[in-house]
């Protein structure tokens, strides 16, 4: 680690440590429907839609508020799936590409609706301009929208005394969407095309280059989608090389927003549910368990690819890295993009040192809540504080209570289910691909690499990131099938009983605070919600991981 | 009670250890052991290596490997099962010397007024019976008429007898007690196989113990965690068949069925699981210890919750009774001649606080009992309408000395009546007594105000470090006191309680107590009187005290047998410890499997990518250099096995409880349970390993 990437690295937490608090207060408002900048002047648009759709805004027990959502985003599963089978017969198709095939739609449309953007394909040969806009980038925003509805009913399910209900889906999920994901990708964007990030509808351009050979540049509409693909915690990429593209992110003042963007919500979100919940210690203390482990990860990650670098005698270890970027900000993205659910890439996460790609495999094994996706950062951190209130609450002699909610055990049920959902994924379909011919055919890579490939292939699915170890090659409908269902489940999965959860919660009373209370604001609670976040991960997933990443290693220093 | 915990001690050592044993062994039947979902993959793990055991046998392969694991699984069984009946024959014992007590007695019943003598079973509920010294009470009752002492040692273990009575707070009895002096008539309030004794056997016998909010919330989380580990497991061979065609050497490897048997039992929480039930019985067990009988393990577990205590002032905070601790006379009147006046006053004062007063000056002032003749004085008995009591003396003289003791304000209203004069530096002296939560009582001769007795009630000793704790456990104290606002205040702020309830009526108790649940708390309280039982019945936890009525004792979800007040605190560490056990063990259980994780995995996986000569990389996580593979694997597996019989007694006393803010209980139990949870195996596995290779038993 040099000065610079000391230097660049303190500069982003710090910025991300100031604006937690600024955007988080800012949301707060916003969902609290108190006045801020842009209530305004948006909320005509806010009431009109409520017209539109029939909304009443009555509010919702949390099966309607879950049948709400699901039928909100089968509907858009349907659109997004449909709309990239018609992608020939439809406009603003200038390259004339046709229709994927119908697993690789079907993944697609799962993908983009789990907020996972899991690429099988490469964007700029596989969609049109049209799905890639009002397809995805649509989805980028309506998952993102998703996530941050579920937050707030768990929020409504924590606070509430003996109630039965925990608000309105489509309340949630318009504001979301009109107050903060459009503002905030808005300005992203226009930033991002002052920084040269392309936007047109021109099909792709031919040049000479000085060799005198005939190259094609893919052009599109890309800042629109990439803010939101970094701001929403989506990931899916324009162009097949990511955040790597030069069109998708040309300068290091672009790199550098881009990294930012991935952190932004989650992390300015654990302020909101401060706020929310009523105690902003609260939030400070989820948000420093985040800090905290995003830094260990940065740590060991940085650790690796330079000593790394020292034993296999090269300078700087920059096999997969952007030589624009260099290895600083690579390791930096790599280990961020994965704490946060977003999954977009500035270098190929398959040329990682074995531990740094563990770091990034290990960050989603941990159910992506180091800051996490957007709302499902804390909603599945919520699961394990549950757990953790449940075993420390045990300890001090007192029947587990969190936020004065007795823990009983439908919620530890719902939280074993949240937490074992993904995990399951991960293991089950990992070891369902070593076995068969379909899931082995599709590595390029012997030994434990292709392990670590497999496995992250469905640890990113499970975890909703949508980032790969580039070696394995999954567009083949085994692939695409059955990341397909790990996405599914692994979104789903963690919803439902999150919202189960939250509707039960919402009928408890509230016991008041008393000396014999576990607190759940201090440093003892956070170390403790942090070990027990690494213990499960950890015992889960000893096996698969020392015989890959570990076992590779090991088997290069040697 | 000493005597008693003797007894149980030699229980505990003899013949409990013995069916305890048998026990474990007839808890075998599948249809037992599902009920505990952690020891019931550890059956079926033994069940198949034995198979594979067995079949191998008959290929004629003996593996000495195979047969220890199988013993060892089986073990691990039995030590579970073990637990559970340890814990359960200690109540079983105490079941057995309780149902000597029930034999069947003949019982005197009265039929229209006529005695016939009927068999106990035939009784019926509302009979009234008749009971005279030297018989056993047949049934459950509630004395309707006469008074006498009863020997209740059969179920309280106390032999000093009590007295029970018709009509007030001490008129229930409880079937198979003995009354020793005196006839009594008592009225049957319970049917014959639903009484308080038949209640006691059942539940100390655990058969009508149900599992508890907590133990099911705990047991879903072992259950999470099995359904983990069971994937974990499953897909090991998975990933190790991928690897062994990654790697050149070797080209197959035994990963065995009782291999990856061993492994997941290790990583399950069998120690938790197997200990679970064992810690659960062993709470209400150890309430039985201090004489206090719970309903369910359910009221246990809610009395470690409770964050507020109703407590009674007189008996529970104050000795009970108010005692004259100072004379102060009125201006010009000598002391001598105000504590004669005080206690001629109160000869007639037959309630402690005269009593008190008498005994007082006696001993003050030496003055003794004098020869009063009947002839020469007319008591005056306190009556509720003047709330004065007295006494007239006619002297030799011939003039009459009329001596009166009273509250001030109803003396004050004598006096005036009678045109008197009610002096400037008494009602200040009755004022500030009264400030100070004393209770001043004023004597007059005729109408000359003498002087001022101060009456106090006593706080008791060590009660006010008591609250304190509390405190710091976060219970909040509510003195209930039928006192006046200003001489509760004072009690309260000499004990320490958080708040207090003056001149409080017992619906007020109620009330109070629905309040408090309103706002989320948890009440515990204490009671005795009929008119306490709405408000133990309401109360989350209601310890109803043996010496009680029926009613209250109905009320309440536990029986104190002691009936004294100050168990209620008891009562909630026990619930406390009991939740604390559980969750310390969890954190140990699962902070083991770090360390197996080190033993069993590299042990395993040693052959892969090996070159000829050197083995796989993976050996650099075996740590604690473990001999051979196979030695590491067993090593786990029996340590994971004697850890269940090394923590059950941990599990039957329960852990170290000790009154501390939530906090640092919670750091002392992480720095014992998890970081010894994850340090202990490292080095038990380490001895068991040298220790089986010394013996060459691998």
């Amino acid at each position: 680690m040099n000065v610079y990437d000391f230097v660049q690295l303190t500069l982003f937490l710090l910025v991300l440590i100031i604006l937690t608090p600024l955007l988080g207060r800012y949301m707060a408002r916003v969902f609290l429907d108190e006045n801020h900048v842009l209530k305004s002047v948006v909320n005509p648009v806010e009431k009109a839609i409520y017209r539109l759709i029939s909304c009443k805004g009555e509010e919702m027990d949390w099966k309607k508020y879950t049948y709400s959502l699901l039928v909100f985003n089968f509907m858009g599963f349907l659109f997004l799936f449909f709309l990239q089978l018609c992608q020939s017969y439809l406009p603003l198709n200038p390259q004339k590409l046709p229709a994927p095939s119908w697993s690789l739609a079907f993944n697609t449309s799962i993908s983009f609706v789990t907020n996972t953007n899991w690429q099988s394909y490469s964007g700029e040969t596989t969609l049109s301009y049209l799905v890639q806009m009002a397809g995805l980038t649509v989805q980028n925003f309506l998952s993102a929208a998703t996530g941050i509805s579920v937050l707030l009913a768990v929020i409504r399910g924590l606070v509430r005394k003996t109630a039965n209900n925990i608000g309105n889906f489509w309340i949630d999920a318009t504001r979301s969407i009109l107050y903060v994901l459009l503002p905030l990708s808005m300005l992203l964007a226009i930033i991002l095309t002052g920084q040269g990030v392309v936007q047109t509808f021109h099909p792709f351009a031919k040049a000479t280059t000085l060799m005198g050979s005939g190259q094609v540049i893919p052009l599109g509409p890309v800042s629109s989608q990439i803010a939101i693909k970094q701001l929403g915690t989506n990931g899916g990429g324009f162009f097949n090389a990511n955040s790597a593209h030069p069109f998708e992110n040309p300068t290091p003042f672009s790199n550098f927003l881009e990294m930012l963007a991935i952190l932004l919500i989650p992390s300015a979100l654990t302020f909101t549910y401060g706020r929310l919940i009523g105690s902003n210690r609260q939030g400070w203390t989820i948000f420093l368990v985040m800090f905290t482990l995003l830094i260990i990860g940065l740590a060991v990650s940085y650790y690796s690819e330079y000593k790394f670098s020292t034993i296999a005698g090269i300078n700087i270890n920059m096999e997969g890295k952007e030589t624009r970027f260099g290895l600083g900000n690579s390791v930096l993205w790599s280990v961020a993009t994965t704490s946060a659910s977003n999954g977009s890439v500035n270098a190929m996460m398959d040329s990682l040192t074995p531990l740094a790609g563990m770091v990034a495999m290990f960050n989603i094994m941990l159910g992506e809540v180091i800051f996490g996706g957007v709302g499902s950062g804390i909603y599945g951190m919520i699961m394990f504080i549950i757990l953790t209130v449940f075993i420390a609450g045990l300890m001090v002699g007192r029947s587990p209570e969190f936020l004065g909610k007795k823990i009983e055990a439908f919620e530890v049920k719902m939280a074993i289910l949240a937490i074992l959902a993904p995990n399951l994924v991960i293991l089950i379909f990992s070891a369902v691909s070593c076995l068969t011919t379909p899931g082995l055919s599709g590595l390029n890579n012997p030994g434990p690499h292709g392990l670590s490939e497999i496995i992250y292939c469905f640890s990113s699915a499970a975890g909703n990131n949508g980032s790969a170890f580039a070696g394995l090659n999954s567009n083949a409908p085994f692939y695409n099938i059955l990341t397909g269902f790990g996405m599914l489940i692994g979104r789903f999965g963690v919803i439902i009983p999150v919202l189960a959860m939250a509707g039960n919660m919402a009928g408890k009373k509230i016991t008041p605070f008393s000396g014999g209370t576990f607190r759940t604001d201090t440093w003892l609670f956070g170390l403790l919600l942090m070990a027990v976040i690494i213990i499960v991960g950890g015992l889960t997933f000893f096996p698969a991981l020392s015989l890959g990443p570990v076992m590779e290693h090991l088997l290069l220093i040697k | 009670m000493g005597s008693r915990q003797k007894k149980e001690l030699k229980l505990l050592t003899g013949r409990v250890l013995l069916t305890s044993v048998k026990e474990s062994f007839i808890k075998l039947t599948p249809a037992n052991q599902i009920k505990n979902p952690v020891i019931f993959i550890v059956l079926i793990g033994a069940v198949v290596t034995t198979a594979v055991f067995f079949n191998n046998l008959f290929s004629a392969h003996f593996s000495g490997f195979i047969l220890q694991i199988t013993l060892w699984l089986w073990f691990t069984v039995l030590f579970a099962n073990f637990s559970e009946a340890i814990a359960e024959g200690r109540g079983k014992a105490q079941a057995e010397s309780l149902r000597k007590s029930k034999i069947n007695t003949r019982a005197i019943r009265l039929n229209a007024g006529k005695e016939e003598e009927v068999w106990a079973t035939e009784l019926k509920k509302g009979d009234l019976v008749v009971c005279s010294a030297g018989s056993i009470i047949p049934s459950d009752g509630e004395v309707v008429e006469g008074i006498s002492s009863v020997d209740e040692s059969a179920i309280t273990g106390e032999s000093a007898p009590v007295i029970r009575e018709s009509g007030g707070d001490r008129s229930a009895v409880t079937g198979g007690t003995k009354v020793i002096s005196d006839r009594i008539v008592i009225r049957i309030t319970a049917e014959q196989g639903k009484t308080f004794l038949d209640h006691m056997i059942s539940l100390v016998e655990g058969a009508s113990r149900q599992k508890t909010p907590n133990e099911i919330a705990l047991t879903i989380l072992l259950s999470g965690l099995t359904i983990i580990f069971l994937m974990a497991v499953v897909t090991l061979p998975a990933f190790f068949s991928y690897s062994l065609n990654s790697s050149e050497l070797p080209k197959n490897m035994n990963l065995t069925l009782p291999v990856l048997i061993s492994l997941l039992v290790c990583l399950i929480p069998t120690t938790i699981g197997g200990l679970l039930s064992a810690i659960g019985i062993s709470g209400m067990d150890r309430l039985l210890q201090k004489n206090v009988i719970a309903t369910s393990g359910r009221a246990v577990e809610a009395a470690g919750d409770v964050d507020v205590l109703l407590l009674d002032k007189t008996g529970t905070i104050t000795l009970g009774n108010r005692m004259a601790t100072d004379f102060i006379p009125a201006n010009g009147v000598t002391i001598e001649e105000f504590a004669d006046a005080a206690q001629l006053s109160s000869l007639t004062d037959e309630t402690p606080e005269g009593r008190s007063i008498v005994v007082f000056a006696k001993e003050k002032f030496n003055l003794r009992g004098r020869n009063l003749n009947t002839a020469d004085t007319v008591l005056i008995k306190f009556s509720a309408k003047t709330r004065i009591s007295g006494i007239d003396i006619r002297l030799q003289d011939g003039k009459i000395k009329s001596f009166r003791k009273g509250a001030p304000d109803a003396i004050k209203k004598f006096i005036e009546d009678n045109n008197g004069f009610f002096p400037q530096n008494v009602k200040d002296t009755v004022t500030r007594l009264a400030m100070q939560g004393a209770t001043p009582l004023v004597v007059t001769d005729n109408i000359k105000v003498l002087g001022v007795i101060n009456l106090k009630d006593i706080v008791k000793g060590g009660i006010k470090s008591r609250f304190e704790q509390l405190r710091t456990m976060g219970i909040r104290t509510i003195m209930i006191t039928g006192d006046n606002p200003l001489t509760a205040a004072a009690i309260a702020a000499e004990a320490g309680v958080d708040d207090f309830m003056a001149e409080a009526e017992p619906e007020d108790k109620l009330s109070r107590i629905r309040s408090e649940q309103l706002k989320g708390h948890l009440v515990g309280m204490i009671g005795d009187g009929t008119n306490d039982a709405p408000a133990l019945a309401q109360a989350d936890i209601g310890i109803a005290m043996n010496t009680g009525t029926q009613a209250a004792r109905e009320a309440g979800n536990m029986v104190d047998l002691d009936s004294n007040p100050t168990k209620l605190i008891e009562v909630v560490e026990t619930g406390k410890q009991l939740l604390m056990t559980r969750g310390a063990l969890t954190t140990f259980s699962i902070a083991n499997d770090v360390a197996k994780y080190f033993a069993i995995i590299p042990a395993l996986a040693l052959p892969l990518y090996a070159s000829s000569g050197v083995p796989g990389p993976l050996s650099a996580l075996n740590i604690m250099h473990l001999a051979s593979p196979e030695s590491a694997i067993l090593s786990a597996v029996i340590f994971n096995a004697l850890i269940i019989i090394a923590l059950i007694p941990l599990a039957l006393k329960g852990i170290r409880y000790k009154p501390l803010p939530a906090s640092r209980v919670l750091v002392g139990n992480i720095l014992i349970y998890g970081a010894g949870g994850l340090v202990a195996p490292f080095i038990g596995i380490k001895l068991i390993d040298i220790l089986l290779n010394s013996l060459h038993l691998i």
